[in-house]
């Protein structure tokens, strides 16, 4: 035995821990600080006029942000408008429907489809995706919102059908004989108990999904033809856009830094960050409180 | 209210299950095809000099070796820094933190980790460790950045794994006069570190594919030689696939899905690594 060392370890090792521990609200802070330190000074620098306009053209001055908040909004809603039948199906289907062996093959596929980088995706984008676009829907460029939109569904399914399958495992198995031994179809059950029960999981998937689609950035700037022009007609999704998160990534590299430019681009990552911020939040007080309520329903 | 008859509600739940299982296939049929897709126009590519030689000619020949040996470095250089911090925070969490409102902003804080964009990871490294901390574009700048990107993946994975150690293993350990650091580190890491291990290579899987938070700070365009220091800039795979499929014209098709086929054999390797190392695991697993 060696007394002293242990009693060393023992003071030390639980503080470092600690530390660690404590270090995950050190750095959500850090980055919050370091992009309002960089972002805000765009604030005083730029008109708040010139600043929510509809022109985005750096080079001239014009840091209008609003074409790229709505580039943005445009490629998530067509991505969760692709993503969330196909992804809450395919969850329903894996944990209601597909026999076993089938799941073994169906969960590491999906798995396999959350880990492919996302640069991937692009790269099959623009050599596949957009020119079948092109010919298919006669348009002038396959790089449009529509490649980007169906992309980013594809990179957001897997996260939905792993938390919305995970929901639907998590409702008790009682609830379902329950409905059975009242004569229920399992389609009717499906419908009428479980999905309802596991709605707020569900819920959960797709603000997680929304999330990761709207801090997507690879995929969607080699995608979207990066043209920075409002987006607000139901057509612009057949041309070409710029997502907030694209123009950080595009114009970064050639940007002094402490320039108008630079502080432009800083706020709108603070942008990204505050939605970002409270998708999550919103999403685990839903998972909190459903919580809640389950303890409170089974005590 | 009419009922309807049972004929009917059999046939709108086939009808159903139909519909289902269709969605579901044509969700995960596309999965496999782009894999297929990718082996059968990338393999062509590989060859002995593609995996090791430099690139020339604007790229648009040679090998991806810089690219190939970035991707390695930079891994290498995120897991140094995310595994002892993540699995730390890990141990913390299951074995040391009360249920109290600190820990609970812990854990929102690392769901909101997890959540940030990976673009606004970039532009924190950029202004952290590349201009703050002087680092320069560098695989250690960049390797900071994708760890904090990577501690949310690791810090969850860890603290399931340790949390699925059955609370006896402790108890016994204590009482047979075990410190509470003794019984951490001989029993229950021990225990569950099969399945921090594959936590831990899912998080750098991740981080190994990312071209974001690479971009400003540390990625080189093209850098035909290989880094000598951690301070150099690299070539990185995710972002020379990007760089070849966007910034470089006349580009040779081939050589874009070898490029690739090499990210996904990387990435995959990891992928199936983690799956074994699991599924060994549960087979040994005493409990």
């Amino acid at each position: 035995m060696e007394p002293k060392r242990l009693n060393w370890q023992e003071f030390f090792i639980p503080r470092l821990v600690k530390a660690s521990g404590y270090s995950a609200i050190l750095f959500v802070a850090l980055i919050f600080f370091f992009l309002l330190r960089e972002g805000l000074p765009a604030l005083g620098e730029v008109e708040l006029d010139v600043l929510f306009s509809q022109r985005w053209y750096p080079i001239e001055a014009h840091y209008g942000i609003l074409p790229l908040i709505t580039g943005s909004l445009l490629v998530t809603v067509g991505a969760m408008l692709v993503a969330l039948p196909f992804g809450i199906a395919t969850a329903v289907f894996m944990s209601e429907i597909a026999p076993r062996w089938l799941l073994e093959i169906l969960k590491p596929l999906v798995e396999l489809l959350g880990g492919l980088p996302s640069v991937v995706l692009g790269f099959l984008g623009i050599l596949l995706l957009s020119p079948f676009l092109r010919t298919s829907l006669d348009l002038p460029t396959g790089l449009t919102a529509l490649a980007g939109a169906l992309l980013l569904g594809g990179i957001a399914v897997p996260t939905i059908v792993s938390i919305a399958e995970d929901a639907l495992d998590a409702v008790p198995y009682s609830y379902r004989e329950g409905a059975w031994a009242m004569g229920a179809t399992r389609w009717q059950t499906i419908w009428r108990v479980t999905l309802p029960a596991a709605r707020s999981g569900v819920l959960t998937a797709v603000m997680l999904g929304i999330g990761r689609t709207i801090g997507e950035t690879m995929a969607v700037m080699m995608v979207t033809g990066n043209a920075p022009v409002l987006a607000l007609k139901l057509e612009s999704i057949f041309h070409p856009v710029r997502t907030m998160t694209a123009t950080i990534a595009a114009e970064m590299g050639e940007v002094a830094s402490g320039s108008v430019h630079y502080h432009v681009l800083f706020f709108i990552g603070l942008v990204l960050f505050l939605i970002s911020l409270a998708v999550n939040i919103a999403a685990s007080s839903v998972v909190f409180r459903s919580k809640k309520r389950a303890e409170r329903v089974l005590s | 209210m009419k009922r309807a008859s049972p004929l009917s509600r059999d046939l709108i739940q086939r009808l159903g299950f139909s519909l289902l299982t269709l969605v579901a296939l044509v969700t995960v049929i596309p999965i496999l095809a782009v894999f297929i897709f990718i082996i059968k126009e990338g393999a062509p590519a590989l060859s002995w000099e593609f995996l090791t030689a430099m690139p020339r000619d604007g790229m648009r020949a040679g090998g991806i070796l810089p690219a190939i040996i970035g991707t390695f470095y930079l891994t290498l250089g995120t897991a140094i820094f995310s595994v002892p911090l993540g699995i730390a925070a890990a141990v913390y969490l299951s074995e040391y933190a009360r249920e109290n409102w600190l820990t609970r902003i812990i854990r929102i804080a690392i769901i909101n980790l997890a959540g940030i964009p990976s673009v606004v990871y970039g532009l924190f490294g950029l202004g952290v460790f590349v201009l703050l901390l002087k680092l320069g574009t560098s695989i250690l700048a960049a390797s900071l950045t994708l760890s904090i990107m990577t501690l949310p993946v690791i810090i969850s994975a860890s603290e399931e794994a340790l949390r699925a150690v059955p609370q006896a293993f402790r108890t016994v350990s204590i009482s047979l006069g075990g410190t509470r650091w003794q019984t951490i580190r001989r029993i229950v890491l021990p225990q569950a570190l099969p399945g921090i291990l594959t936590g831990v290579i899912l998080g750098l899987e991740r981080a190994a594919g990312e071209t974001a938070p690479i971009l400003f700070t540390g990625a080189a365009f093209f850098l035909p030689r290989l880094p000598g220091s951690p301070l150099d800039a690299t070539m990185a795979l995710p972002y020379h696939l990007f760089v070849i499929s966007t910034q470089v014209p006349e580009m040779p098709v081939q050589i874009q899905y070898g490029t690739a086929l090499v990210l996904i054999v990387f990435v995959l390797g990891m992928n199936i690594l983690a799956t074994v190392i699991r599924s060994r695991a549960r087979a040994k697993r005493q409990w």
